[in-house]
Formats: structure tokens, sequence, C-alpha cells
């Protein structure tokens, strides 16, 4: 037991260090991909055929792209072009294109829950079609989307660790290093896991409470 | 004729639209008068619904034109919506929004469409609902109340943005017999004050007394048209008589 605390507190700054950049990494891709998912999916239900096709075929190709190649192609080959960005940035624009295509399935089967009725009665009194789905349609959607999207954001932060393959410190970071000074590689997997359970939990109890909350206004 | 050309809010010309194969509006004509009220009956799946709804282009059609207030209707975007606020809408399951209060139905129009002040519409939307008798619940949600109470709501709803013209589809079909008649009451009085009206229903009571005209319609075809008493007591057609034998028989 000793041992096992020493691991942690010998290295605590390295652990630190690497959950602070799950953190960080996770918070910038959460809004990035929510904002560009939340658009896509508006993409797809809007009344012109172009936006449409355009929000159905960044799905069809972003989310059957595995997420390590998303990576490579931003760290690797985006260079090539003579535009150089951070590996940090460049992870936080990988996971946010790569689960926007998440968010925006979720976005879209949402805005399906809602009755046609309801989008009819809204353009039928004037409204435009920012104005159906700002007033009427996400609002009711919401709450269908809130258990699916928690799903995706915990995956997102997960997928965090990919980033560790393209040098970037994280969570996902500290086994390598670890074993380099040549600590117990069980003991610190299973650190890392608790860290990410610990980071999971506010997750977990958002949805919750927002689950309740909507579910008593109805 | 060019009198009442002048005169008509709403004119439909040559208007045609298929679903699919199906050819459910056959080369429909009808102009609509300013203060008329037009009761269109016929049968289920005669298109009644579909020419309703093609007037404030919830159903875009397929060829013809229609005229509102002098104007052919946009195709979409901005000119659609503003043609569409002038033109109030009640439909068959009332479609009140669900996630907000009764007042705040009422509001949403005036308030996001018209960027009305709040305070002016909140006003003018207890009045509203004062008038169709529901102002005591103005704080419930749309599932709180009962259907006969919902629809009445929309139609406070769709006066609220102040239209040119009300299109009913079907109001009264999803209500218990009980609450048809608080419905339509609302709806005679709406007629008396000279609304412009299209009703699609059948609700033949409401027909012969507040009716200007009567137009029947059968397999997307507008068969016949005429003054309430003189299309129930003398039908011209033998597709409307044979529509009306098996309505009133009961």
């Amino acid at each position: 037991m000793t041992e096992f605390l020493r691991v942690l507190t010998d290295n605590w700054s390295l652990f630190a260090d690497g959950f602070s950049n799950t953190v960080q990494l996770f918070l910038y891709s959460a809004v990035g991909s929510l904002v560009l998912g939340t658009l896509l999916g508006a993409f797809r239900v809007s009344p012109i055929p172009a936006l449409r096709w355009f929000g159905a075929t960044y799905v069809n190709i972003v989310r059957n792209t595995p997420l390590t190649l998303v990576f490579a192609f931003l760290v690797f080959a985006v260079p090539k072009l003579d535009v150089n960005i951070d590996y940090f940035p460049s992870a936080c624009i990988a996971l946010t294109v790569y689960t926007a295509a998440f968010v925006c399935e979720v976005v879209r089967s949402g805005v399906n829950t809602v009755a046609p009725g309801q989008a009819e009665a809204a353009r039928a009194i004037g409204m435009t079609f920012d104005q159906v789905l700002g007033q009427v349609i996400l609002p009711q959607a919401v709450r269908a989307m809130v258990p699916p999207l928690m799903s995706v954001m915990i995956a997102m932060l997960k997928n965090t660790t990919i980033a560790a393959g393209f040098s970037v410190l994280e969570a996902g970071a500290i086994p390598a290093y670890m074993s380099e000074r040549g600590e117990p590689q069980f003991i610190v997997l299973i650190w890392i896991t608790i860290g990410f359970l610990i980071l999971i939990t506010p997750l977990v109890l958002l949805q919750r409470s927002l689950e309740r909350k909507w579910a008593v206004s109805r | 004729m060019d009198r009442v050309a002048d005169e008509a809010l709403i004119v439909l010309e040559k208007v045609n639209k298929w679903f699919g194969p199906l050819h459910v509006l056959q080369d429909v004509n009808l102009s609509v008068a300013r203060g008329e009220v037009v009761v269109v009956i016929g049968p289920s799946g005669s298109g009644k619904s579909t020419l309703c709804r093609a007037i404030n282009r919830l159903e875009p059609i397929d060829s013809g034109t229609i005229t509102f207030d002098g104007q052919p209707l946009p195709a979409e975007g901005r000119a659609l919506a503003r043609l569409r606020s002038e033109v109030g809408m009640v439909f068959q399951s009332f479609n009140l929004f669900a996630h907000k209060t009764i007042l705040q139905n009422v509001m949403l129009g005036p308030v996001k469409v018209r960027k009305e002040k709040p305070a002016a519409v909140r006003d003018r939307a207890m009045g509203l609902l004062e008038r169709v008798g529901i102002a005591s619940q103005a704080d419930k949600y749309p599932a709180q109340l009962s259907g006969g109470q919902q629809q009445r709501v929309a139609i406070a709803r769709a006066l609220a943005m102040q239209p040119k013209a009300l299109l009913f589809d079907e109001p009264t079909s999803a209500l218990d017999p009980e609450m048809v008649g608080e419905v339509l009451d609302v709806m005679t009085s709406l007629a008396a004050e000279g609304m412009t009206m299209v009703v699609v229903t059948h609700e033949m009571g409401f027909a012969r007394h507040a009716a200007n005209r009567v137009v029947f319609m059968a397999d997307g075809q507008l068969v016949e048209e005429a003054a309430p008493a003189e299309f129930f007591a003398n039908p011209k057609t033998e597709r409307a008589r044979d529509f009306l034998s098996k309505i009133l028989t009961h």
C-alpha cells in the first residue's frame, strides 16, 4: 500500500501536468465540438439541399475515419501545406472535428424526437428557420439529447489519450515516462484509471441533474 | 368580375399538386374575398387539407399560382416567413409549443417575429386569452389543458399576430364531442366580426350558419361552390348529393 501511494506522490508533478493537459484538451474540444456539431446538425435538418448534403457528407467521411488517422492528418499532413500548428492546438482541432460528427448525429436524432407539428406551428406564425430551431425545436430536443450527448463527451474524454501518440503530454503519455523512471506499470495504470474515473464523475452527475431538471418541466 | 378580383384577399389559380403519383389538387381555382368565410367540405382524401395548407405554403404546390393580398406567395426565406405571419393557421392537433406556458405560446410570435415589446404583447395576449375564456390558465403548460382549451389557445396564438386571414385545418376533428361547441363558438364570433376565414371542417352546422360560401371538394377537384343554404338544400352535382346523403342521414 505504501508502494502504491509512493508511485503517486513521488511523481505528482508528472501526474498533475498530464491530467491538467487532459482536462484542457477536453474542455477546448468539448466546446468546439458542441458548437460545430450543433451547426452541422442544423445543416442536416435545414430546408436547403446543399447544406443537408454538406452535413451528411461530413458525417459520413469523418465518422468513418479512425481518430488516429484524423490526428495523423493534422499533425503530419497539414504541416506539409506550410501551415504550422503546434501539437496541442492540433490535438484540439482533431478531437473537435472528429467528435463534431457524433454530436451532429445526436442533435439530428434529438430534433427528430420533436413532433413535426411543432415546427409547422412555428413556421405558420412566421418564424424563420433559425427561430424555429432555436425557439421551438432545440429546447424540446435537448432533453432527448442529454444522455447520448454525455456518452459522446465521455468517449471524447477518453479519446484525448490518443494525443499522447502525437507529442502531447497528457494522461495517456504518463505510462511511457513512468516506465523510463522504472516505476511499476501496474500501479501507474491503476492511478491513471482512477484519474479518469474522477474526471468522468462530474459528467455523470451533470447528466443526472439535467435529466431531472427537464423531466419536471414537461 | 374585376371588382371581385380587386377585393379578393386569397386567389388560387390552376393550382396542381402531386404526392408521388397521387394528383391531390387538380386545377383548383378559388378566390376568397376580404371578410369572407369559406368552408371547405368533402370526403377524406379529397385534398381539402392540402388546399388549406397550400395557402401559407406549408405544402408547396407543383404548378399554378397563389396570391395573397395581391402578392404571389414567396418561395422560401424571409419573404415567406413575413407572409405566414399575416396568415394565421389553426391545426387539427393544436400544435401548441409544449415547452412554453399558455401565455408564452400566445406571446412568442409577436415578440420574436414582430419584435414587439413584451410588456405590450402581454396585455394583448391576456386580452385574447380572456376572449377565448382561458385567461385563468395562462401560466399552465399545454399538456395540462383539455383539447378544447388547447384549441382555443391556438386560436388566440394565431390572433396575436393580428393576421389578415385565418386558416382552420379541421380544427374540431381531434376533439371530444362536448368540446367541439366551445371552439366553434369562438370561430363563429370571429366570423361575425368580419375575419377572413378558410375553414376545412366536417361541422355542417358551422358551415350552415357561419359560412358565406361552401366549397365542396372531391378527388382533388373543386366540384361545387355555393351559398350554404343553397348548397345544403339543392346540391347540383351527384358527388355532392351522395356526400350529403351519407353525412346528413345520421
